[in-house]
């Protein structure tokens, strides 16, 4: 009993860094319905930019909660000047090419930005630094740290804030005008690359803040981290229904809880062989995930 | 799908003659491949008769200098290099010829130490090769020396197959069916372990390796290991594995994999509340493992060679390693210096840098290295005691403090 609430603490952890990259994949993927591949790598530039703004302040050993936010907030602001530099230079030359263009330039940009970082900071791993005190919190022989449960709690406040600007703001409602006919938006007056801008600086921002987040709790990074975690993140996307907001955090949880579930088993190492599995029976079954519906539902 | 309307044929007509003229093509590279595969078997011989007898004595480096196993690289590259300048600073070898490393990165990767090997044997012409320090990477290399036969040393793989594949391949470090009885021996009669859980690895040979010899051993001693459980190199979360074995509450477990994933482990492990000792093997010696931080309490590791050891030696080399890098040398270092220590005794002994003679000379080495008289033996491994140490925390730094001594058989 002990080990199953262990593991379903364990497996909401997990869910949660996947849905903190799944809600960028489909916040991207709901205005522009273009899979951004390059997002699970935005996230590990957004765990480096930490690495190296924490290192240059000097907060290895020296924790803080103030110069831990002001770190993220930095990764955030770099990260969402990378993501805005991407959409420019690599989707929007392809952005009334056919479909399949522009996700090819993603699986592109995705290479360059997995092996550009290896060349610059080399493939070795490092080590993030402890920015905040480390607790661990104990329920009736249930351990979670702060760090775990701040990812949990970053993730519903991404959630609700994301819903609330998609909803109720006049960018989301840009957002949703682009979503829908990006001719028609333009012509009633919308300045489309401005939006299609805001979403990719919000989404990289996401990302970054998810890459600190997770750098603090899994404190080891590299270069190819945001490889299979953005997979993972993006079948989690998938499943959840691309394009819906709450999908992505359904999404996230289920996949986390899934491979916990299965590392508890004797065929741990099947773990990512089922996420993909998952992936393929979802397009076959149900392409539009659990919240997405075949009636247009965009962000 | 986009049909060009200036085609006048049908997209059949145009892959006919496609393959028409491709099968031909295929024709022309079937004689190539022929004639280059009868090539590359005249190219087949002992790289020594490339040797004239003048000049530098090319010696092949091939290390993980960046990558998850940077540390072992970095290490066993210094430790060469030290052995090295000394050896040329003393007038060299076969009457004052200065050795001469060429050093190849692999980036940790197994298919890049065989492809480093490669170049480093049929374009660089180099006597003997050194390397690797994991066993994978050893075992994706040595059929590449074994086939052109030239030497090679490993100066720190300790999984058992690995001189297995050839009566080229030699080692300086003891083994891990060794390893791990001297883990299972440490854990059972000293720290009074009756269950244990393990961790492997099972993207490395030397962590699978490892765990059956630990596993086997202690069960023979009476003790109980419930089934390993694995994880794959580079995984960054292990919650979900620990807390599984932390459901068999065992009196201690054996983490067999390499540092990297061992800090997290340690640290992941301790976050669950789990308090019981951690042992690892020689694969936990890399400068990552520091990040365990003081979770790496109650840890202990075995080893080739303590730095506390008076023997001349040992504080030769450590003065000169200090001297030279700044910081303590570990046993990585300790074993790649030997390894070129050995090789140098048997050019020496051979006379010559022909691979073969090269060969029947390391076969009958008896050296008395950092780590231990290093005497090969008919399986071309090296029988040493082992060392277990306590591995603590102070300062930012693992530290690795002597525990005892364990002998082989």
């Amino acid at each position: 009993m002990e080990t199953l609430l262990q593991q379903i603490i364990n497996g909401l952890s997990l869910g949660a860094i996947y849905a903190l990259i799944a809600l960028g994949y489909t916040m991207v993927y709901g205005v522009l319905r273009l899979i951004n591949f390059a997002h699970g790598d935005v996230y590990m530039l957004g765990a480096f930019a930490g690495y190296f703004l924490a290192n240059a302040l000097g907060l290895d050993g020296h924790p803080s909660v103030f110069w831990a936010i002001l770190v993220t907030i930095g990764a955030m602001a770099i990260c969402a000047a990378i993501g805005v530099v991407i959409e420019r230079f690599a989707y929007k030359p392809v952005r009334h090419h056919p479909r399949l263009t522009a996700l090819i330039t993603a699986i592109g940009v995705s290479l360059l930005l997995e092996y550009g970082g290896q060349v610059v900071f080399g493939a070795t791993p490092r080590f993030f630094p402890q920015m905040i005190e480390s607790r661990t919190y104990a329920l009736g022989g249930v351990q979670i740290t702060n760090q775990n449960l701040l990812i949990i709690v970053v993730a519903v406040i991404v959630m609700f804030g994301l819903e609330y600007i998609v909803h109720r703001t006049r960018i989301g409602k840009a957002m949703r005008a682009t979503s829908y006919n990006l001719s028609v938006a333009k012509l009633m007056g919308i300045n489309t690359d401005r939006v299609i801008a805001f979403t990719f600086a919000l989404g990289s921002a996401l990302a970054a803040a998810g890459g600190v987040l997770v750098a603090l709790a899994i404190p080891r990074i590299d270069p190819l981290m945001g490889l299979m975690t953005g997979l993972k993140a993006f079948v989690a996307a998938v499943l959840g229904g691309i394009g819906s907001i709450p999908g992505a955090m359904v999404g996230g949880v289920l996949i986390g809880l899934m491979e916990t579930g299965l590392s508890a088993t004797a065929y741990s190492t099947y773990r990512d062989a089922v996420a993909f599995g998952v992936l393929i029976l979802i397009l076959i079954v149900r392409p539009s995930g659990i919240f997405g519906s075949s009636v247009v539902e965009k962000v | 799908m986009r049909v060009h309307p200036t085609a006048d044929i049908g997209p059949f007509a145009v892959q006919e003659r496609r393959v028409r003229r491709m099968s031909s093509c295929v024709r022309l590279l079937m004689v190539l491949g022929a004639v280059l595969t009868g090539l590359a078997a005249c190219e087949r011989r002992p790289s020594g008769t490339t040797d004239d007898g003048t000049g530098d004595i090319l010696v092949g480096v091939y290390a993980s200098l960046t990558g998850d196993g940077a540390s072992f690289g970095q290490s066993s590259r210094e430790g060469t290099e030290l052995a090295v300048d000394e050896i040329n600073a003393a007038g060299g070898l076969l009457g004052g010829r200065q050795i001469r490393l060429l050093v190849e990165d692999n980036q940790s990767r197994p298919e890049e130490a065989s492809n480093a090997v490669t170049k480093l044997i049929t374009q660089d012409h180099v006597v003997a090769v050194l390397g690797e320090v994991a066993s994978r990477r050893t075992l994706a290399a040595a059929p590449v020396a074994q086939r052109y036969q030239v030497p090679m040393i490993t100066p720190a793989s300790t999984n058992a197959r690995v001189t297995e594949v050839g009566d080229y391949i030699f080692r300086v470090c003891f083994i891990d069916p060794f390893q791990g009885e001297v883990l299972a021996k440490f854990a059972y009669n000293d720290l009074k372990a009756r269950r244990a859980a393990v961790l492997k690895d099972i993207q490395q040979d030397y962590s699978v390796g490892l765990t059956e010899s630990v596993v086997s051993h202690f069960t023979a001693l009476g003790g109980q290991v419930s089934e390993p459980v694995s994880y794959s190199s580079g995984d960054p979360d292990f919650r979900a594995v620990l807390t599984q074995i932390r459901a068999q509450k065992p009196d201690v477990i054996f983490a067999t994999g390499y540092y990297t994933e061992a800090a997290v482990i340690v640290r992941q492990a301790r976050e669950l509340g789990m308090e019981m000792p951690i042992l690892g093997g020689d694969g936990w010696v890399g400068d990552a493992l520091s990040n365990g931080r003081e979770a790496l309490r109650n840890t202990f590791i075995s080893n080739h060679y303590s730095g506390d050891n008076p023997s001349p030696v040992v504080q030769h080399f450590v003065a000169a390693y200090r001297d030279r890098f700044k910081k303590a040398p570990d046993s990585i270092a300790a074993l790649a210096y030997d390894s070129v220590k050995v090789l140098a005794d048997a050019l020496t002994r051979a006379g010559t840098t022909n691979g073969a003679a090269v060969r029947d000379a390391l076969a009958s080495s008896n050296v008395t290295g950092v780590t231990g008289q290093l005497t090969m033996n008919a399986q071309r491994n090296v029988s040493k005691p082992a060392v277990i140490q306590e591995v603590t925390y102070a300062d930012g730094q693992a530290k690795f403090v002597y525990r005892t001594t364990i002998d082989p058989d």
